[in-house]
């Protein structure tokens, strides 16, 4: 009877002790399974402070955490891989580093093949991706897809035609970013339309880059360009060189080149910095005709204020479609009219929704 | 062929980029990340190129000496300088071929090439960048003469901006009682920066977001090839 006693005893102090420490473990949603969240509650029980140790596959326990507060969560991350199950013990301490109380639990991650979280990017993606692809298809059918005029581009032969007639080159500028950056790509587009025109006029072009892997991507659009035109005799390989990777360094050097050539005709196309105004007005100086396009929204105040022309955003990347006339591309430019006409509705339902204190469509579009 | 194989290379490497982004699961999760590494490989040995160009663009100029000609000895010779001294002294922590150089070190206080950097090279970066101040200056004169309705509204928002954020601009508008605090300039030029240049700002970058994707598509479909060269 007393040893029964004494059992219950212990047994219901260690049911005791361990309600009112709460650790638990679960798998951290939506990630590779690299990952373990670990939360505890000690707010029962008189602590210090808590420790929290992971058994290693040697049998010894590593600290991962050490926290003051009573109710917390922590995610290990450290070499955590999915399928396997780690031990873990949560150890409350006094104020002298004594152990109170030990609770231990176990964990094991796992992989998730979606990540439920973005579930509204995905569809959102899908709706223009699709709308996209729709137009781009339906556009085969030879329906007159009108697209509003864009000054900047119309005043493209101009430019080419302006810098022929004075005898002056032409300088282009694919910004200050390397090919990995949409912006660049989206100026180099329009490089291939500029250098045929060039070349078809007999004007010279010089395109300054500071970016290695533009360097070689440009040289071989020009050189495929003059082809195009009839006029590889006429290309000339030094015409698009490499001046440095430095953002002030290349400033400085595009500025002696206007300075010295005085191109007739600039066209700055891709993404710039702090380096817009001060090429933008080196050129206005120099009486050029000046054509900028650009997606950095900061930056377009200054291109706007030096240059005849600027593209805005997404015009720099409408250039290409607008200028070849193909109807495929031209369709996708209609995708992304219908992309807009989805934003301006979920935008206004969204003020409608949350001027009303209905929430639902916020916490759906946000990205956890 | 030359077109064919860069065309699929762009569609299977855009579409599993894609898919990748909603799949946490390996191998797709560390794609992004994988294929950014494998870019900076690449731009590795393209510097070489870079470099090649520059060589070559200048030398020609001085073998003919074209005109200002001596500047491009200047600027091959600060290449040459720059290059030897890392080689050999090595920068910051790392050590050259001679070492780190401590005689000349402890001279200069700094390594050789790190000396030329902080003390030349930073100094003409800023000087650039200094620019900027004259050309706004320039740029801004320009946009704030007012000769149409929008130009007046830029001067008109840009003096209040101005204002707001000079103490001048809360000595102005003080004196207003608490209850037309909204017409204080420095709460003026907050409501100004926060609303309509920030809803502008995004509205440029949806539009920009819009773009990128159908580039993105039209790029991934084969449908825009001139970054290849062609049509």
């Amino acid at each position: 009877m007393k040893k029964t006693l004494i059992f219950l005893s212990i047994f219901f102090s260690y049911l005791l002790f361990s309600q009112e420490i709460l650790f638990d473990i679960k798998d951290k949603p939506n990630d590779d399974g690299s990952a373990l969240i670990l939360s505890w509650d000690t707010s029962q029980v008189k602590s210090f402070k808590i420790l929290i140790e992971r058994k290693e596959p040697n049998g010894n326990f590593v600290v991962v955490t050490n926290s003051r507060e009573t109710i917390g969560t922590f995610e290990d991350g450290t070499d955590v891989n999915p399928g396997i199950i780690y031990n873990y013990r949560l150890s409350t301490l006094d104020d002298n580093g004594k152990v109170l109380y030990i609770v231990r639990d176990t964990g094991e991650s796992s992989a998730q093949w979606f990540n439920k979280n973005k579930i509204s990017l995905l569809i959102i993606a899908l709706l223009i991706s699709l709308s996209i692809i729709y137009y781009i298809f339906s556009a085969k059918s030879g329906k007159d897809i009108y697209i509003r005029k864009i000054g900047g581009l119309e005043s493209m032969d101009e430019s080419v035609g302006r810098a022929t007639e004075m005898g002056r080159p032409i300088l282009f500028i694919p910004g200050t970013l390397d090919l990995d950056d949409m912006q660049t790509i989206a100026g180099l587009t329009l490089l291939r339309r500029l250098a045929q025109k060039a070349a078809e006029y007999d004007a010279k072009l010089i395109v300054p880059v500071c970016r290695s892997m533009v360097l070689s991507t440009a040289k071989e659009i020009v050189k495929e360009a003059f082809m195009k035109a009839g006029r590889p005799d006429a290309y000339d390989p030094d015409s698009v060189f490499y001046l440095t990777d430095d953002q002030f360094g290349y400033v400085a050097g595009v500025d002696g080149i206007i300075v010295r050539e005085k191109p007739a005709a600039n066209f700055f196309l891709g993404a710039f910095y702090a380096e817009s105004l001060i090429l933008a007005e080196t050129g206005f100086s120099s009486g050029a005709i000046q054509t900028a396009g650009t997606a950095m929204p900061s930056q377009l105040p200054f291109f706007v204020v030096a240059c005849d022309y600027t593209l805005i955003g997404e015009e720099l990347f409408a250039a290409s479609a607008y200028l070849s006339k193909d109807p495929h591309q031209l369709g996708s430019l209609k995708g992304q009219d219908f992309g807009k006409a989805l934003f301006i509705i979920v935008l206004t339902v969204g003020i409608i929704l949350e001027i009303s204190g209905v929430h639902f469509l916020k916490d759906f579009l946000a990205l956890h | 062929m030359k077109r064919k194989i860069p065309l699929l290379i762009t569609f299977t490497v855009g579409i599993i980029l894609i898919i990748s982004e909603f799949i946490p699961h390996k191998p797709f999760g560390q794609l992004s990340g994988e294929l950014e590494i494998w870019f900076l490989i690449i731009s590795g040995f393209a510097i070489l190129l870079g470099q090649l160009s520059l060589f070559k663009v200048n030398i020609i100029k001085i073998r003919y000496k074209q005109h200002d000609w001596q500047f491009y000895i200047v600027t091959l010779a600060s290449f040459v300088v720059m290059v030897a001294l890392g080689f050999l002294w090595g920068t910051g922590r790392s050590a050259g071929l001679l070492g780190h150089g401590e005689v000349i070190t402890n001279t200069l206080g700094y390594k050789p090439f790190d000396y030329l950097f902080n003390n030349i090279y930073q100094h003409l970066q800023a000087t650039m960048f200094s620019l900027l101040a004259f050309f706004i200056a320039s740029a801004a004169y320009r946009a704030f003469i007012g000769r149409t309705v929008e130009s007046n509204l830029l001067l008109a928002s840009a003096v209040l901006v101005m204002l707001g954020n000079t103490t001048f601009g809360s000595l102005l508008t003080g004196w207003l009682p608490e209850s037309l605090n909204f017409l204080h300039l420095p709460k003026v030029s907050e409501f100004i920066m926060t609303f309509p240049t920030t809803a502008g700002q995004r509205a440029i970058m949806i539009g920009a977001g819009l773009g990128i994707i159908g580039s993105s598509l039209r790029i991934i479909l084969g449908i825009e090839r001139s970054y290849l060269g062609g049509e």
